[in-house]
């Protein structure tokens, strides 16, 4: 499994919200749609890059997918430094965006 | 202490560092994000459609506390508790804190954020974060079957930043 997918899968903050969710049992597509606002599509594609990343697998029965964390990806406490690390690369990113607003390093 | 029954008591280390150069500013104004509550609160915090935020404070003074605790659309309650240790003003601030899930306690972190002139103008800046996470909130044995190759790629990953 290769950790950039890993990485670019956490990256995401609708990714890792379905990972939280996951991370406390499975769960069907639906119910992981319900809390975000985005469209069916949407989250279906999410889930190919978290099963592409290696987190997360799925099983069809029936009608209804039912989707959980693959348990040998990744440890919970590997989960939780990603995330740590993936939230930090996109705070420094709004900080550079942030820092933007201060011309010349003097405030507006 | 947690009141939970039959925890498996487990502590798991970890490091990571993020850098950024950030043109145009000196490495004074990057500090200063870091500063206010209200410098910060525009760019700390997770954007507002993800999540409410329940509680938010910042004493930054060595010994001082900030907590930032916050509601997710998953209905997810996390709690970051921080307590500044260091701080030279427009160079490092380094504090400690916990995070709880669900009121759950998760990790024990300490954070160190230098900043520094970069080469080329501009601010140069480092967060390095060492941790200890604690206790799994895991007790499914399933996640430690073949996990060891992972980690050692993960640690190889982290310890380069």
């Amino acid at each position: 499994m290769g950790l950039d997918a890993t990485f670019q899968a956490l990256a995401d903050p609708s990714r890792r919200a379905m990972v939280e969710r996951l991370s406390r049992g499975p769960a069907t597509v639906s119910e992981l749609a319900a809390p975000l606002a985005m469209s069916l599509p949407a989250v279906v594609q999410h889930l190919a890059v978290l099963q592409g990343g290696g987190l997360v697998t799925s099983e069809k029965v029936g009608r209804v997918r039912t989707c959980r964390l693959e348990p040998a990806a990744l440890s919970l406490a590997e989960q939780w430094f990603n995330q740590r690390r993936a939230a930090w690369e996109e705070r420094a990113d709004r900080l550079g965006e942030y820092l933007k607003t201060f011309p010349d390093g003097e405030p507006k | 202490m947690s009141t939970d029954t039959l925890v498996k008591r487990s502590v798991a280390h970890g490091m990571f560092t993020v850098q950024r150069t950030y043109p145009g500013v000196t490495p004074r104004r990057v500090f200063d994000a870091f500063a206010s509550i209200e410098a910060k609160n525009n760019w700390f915090t997770a954007p507002n459609e993800a999540w409410d935020v329940v509680e938010r404070e910042m004493d930054f003074r060595p010994g001082g506390r900030e907590r930032l605790v916050g509601r997710w659309k998953s209905g997810m309650i996390t709690d970051f508790d921080a307590t500044y240790f260091d701080i030279v003003a427009g160079e490092r601030i380094i504090y400690a804190y916990e995070m709880r899930i669900d009121g759950r306690k998760i990790s024990t972190s300490l954070a160190t954020l230098e900043f520094k002139p970069a080469p080329g103008g501009g601010a140069a800046f480092t967060m390095t974060e060492q941790g200890a996470f604690l206790d799994g909130y895991d007790d499914n044995g399933s996640r430690e079957r073949g996990t060891n190759e992972i980690v050692d790629k993960l640690s190889a990953a982290l310890a380069k930043g």
